[in-house]
């Protein structure tokens, strides 16, 4: 393990020397995040640039096989993606390097790291943020403006296109493959066939995962949107709808937008940066598709443990978490919530 | 037959054990995972202590809903293909009751401190029941 380390530490090296002229080593070199097919690592890079000593803060993300889920972006295109928006003014991440075959460390690219807190309870709760918290919800929904308002022309071929119906009939594809029935959802299907709202009007840029743990806020606000692994051409309203999810309100219940907002002050938010007013019953139908795709993916878990591809105990409580998406599904059906 | 202390106990001493006992002896990046084993020690003893009944309670229902008498799993299989095909929806009399009820039953093992479990239980607690 230890020679594996040190041989990836020493490919890493060499990338980095290679991508940034002036750097001289790597220092500080750790992991931060421990997924299966995709990791994140956290590093500085030493040297001069024109005379001056320097750090530069760097993150890698990579696919060391090379291998991720299919409905994922590759690192490559999520690199050029994330370039391309930087490029027409977005607050995301500076992409200093995308991997290539003689960097030998799999796919995967390198960026700037951003100073900043991603954890929700520290936003939600801490007294550093009290002077922007106010702000934050109206932020979220500028920058969601934006996105959404990318001139998809410009952005990587690679980006699937997923609408109303193609979401709903991919999620249907997953649960099908399910060894436990699961009538909650089952219901939750037949409410979204019924309640489809049209296509949009044209397919737009949406992150896919857009909520606390993938931006990143400073004293000063919104920094960053991170991970789009999952981005797609479809109906903006999606992310709005993902953002209000309950699971991430963390106790803040009927503070909707993330546990810092309405959900009012989001869609009235929204529509004056956008332009365009959020119909009420399309919100409805994401709310529906978002706690149905949070389950769906928790409950998916459980082949994955049977299996021994991940056989943990986190694994196994992410699958116990499913229920929380019927508790949620239910208050939606059943008009509670 | 067997002795006591019963699984449900000795669960109980477990999961204390690691939360007032190892937590704070632990390496910070430990302690996310020691407090993840406990709360998976608490569902398993919650599970044991009224996993029986709710699922009793459950078959009771379904039975009830379905007009006929079989296994749990097939019931419900069948409940399932009757929502998919249409012929149960959310306005059929009882379906929407059970599956809350269902719903309730596995958040009070899973995670009852759900901010929208705890929500349902008190709007609940306000306005009892009385439907059939």
């Amino acid at each position: 393990m230890a020679g594996d380390f040190d041989a990836f530490r020493n490919a890493l090296q060499a990338a980095t020397l290679r991508a940034l002229p002036g750097a001289q080593r790597i220092e500080g070199l750790k992991r931060l995040s421990a997924g299966a097919t995709l990791e994140t690592w956290s590093f500085d890079a030493i040297g001069t640039d024109q005379g001056a000593a320097t750090a530069w803060p760097l993150i890698l993300r990579r696919a060391p096989g090379g291998v991720r889920a299919a409905r994922t972006l590759s690192l490559t295109d999520e690199a050029m993606l994330v370039r391309a928006l930087r490029q027409a003014g977005a607050p995301v991440a500076q992409v200093v390097h995308i991997l290539g075959a003689d960097d030998a460390l799999g796919d995967g690219f390198l960026m700037i790291r951003i100073p900043g807190e991603t954890i929700p309870r520290k936003i939600l709760r801490n007294a550093q943020f009290d002077a922007i918290r106010p702000q934050l919800v109206s932020q979220l929904a500028g920058i969601a403006a934006t996105l959404h308002a990318a001139d998809v022309s410009g952005l990587p071929a690679a980006l699937p296109v997923s609408g109303v119906r193609k979401t709903i009939e991919d999620l249907h594809a997953r649960a099908m493959s399910f060894s436990e029935p699961r009538p909650v959802f089952e219901l939750a299907f037949r409410w979204l066939d019924d309640h489809a709202p049209p296509e949009p009007a044209r397919p737009h840029l949406v992150h896919g995962d857009y909520r606390h743990g993938n931006v990143i806020i400073g004293t000063d606000g919104v920094r960053a949107v991170l991970d789009w692994e999952i981005a797609h051409l479809g109906d903006p309203v999606e992310d709005l709808a993902w953002l209000c999810l309950p699971p991430w309100r963390f106790g803040n219940l009927d503070l909707p937008a993330g546990g810092l907002g309405t959900r009012d002050e989001l869609l009235k938010a929204y529509a004056q940066a956008s332009g365009q007013a959020v119909d009420p019953m399309r919100f409805r139908f994401w709310e529906m598709v978002g706690s149905l795709r949070w389950g769906v993916s928790c409950a998916s878990m459980l082949e994955w443990f049977r299996s021994g591809r991940n056989r943990t105990v986190e694994r196994a409580m992410i699958v116990r978490r499913a229920s929380e998406n019927e508790m949620d599904l239910m208050r939606l059906l059943s008009g509670s919530a | 037959m067997l002795d006591s202390p019963t699984p449900v106990e000795i669960l109980e001493v477990v999961a204390a054990m690691i939360r007032d006992q190892l937590v704070p002896q632990l390496p910070p990046d430990a302690v996310f995972h020691a407090r993840v084993a406990a709360n998976a020690i608490d569902l398993a003893r919650r599970q044991l202590q009224t996993g029986d009944a709710l699922e009793a309670a459950s078959l009771e229902r379904l039975q009830q809903l379905l007009g006929h008498q079989g296994d749990a799993s097939a019931l419900e299989r069948e409940l399932c293909e009757r929502i998919r095909s249409g012929s149960l929806t959310t306005e059929s009399p009882g379906l929407i009751d059970h599956l809350m009820a269902c719903t309730l039953a596995k958040m009070s093992i899973d995670q009852p401190s759900y901010a929208s479990y705890r929500r349902e239980l008190d709007a609940r607690a306000a306005t009892p029941h009385t439907k059939e």
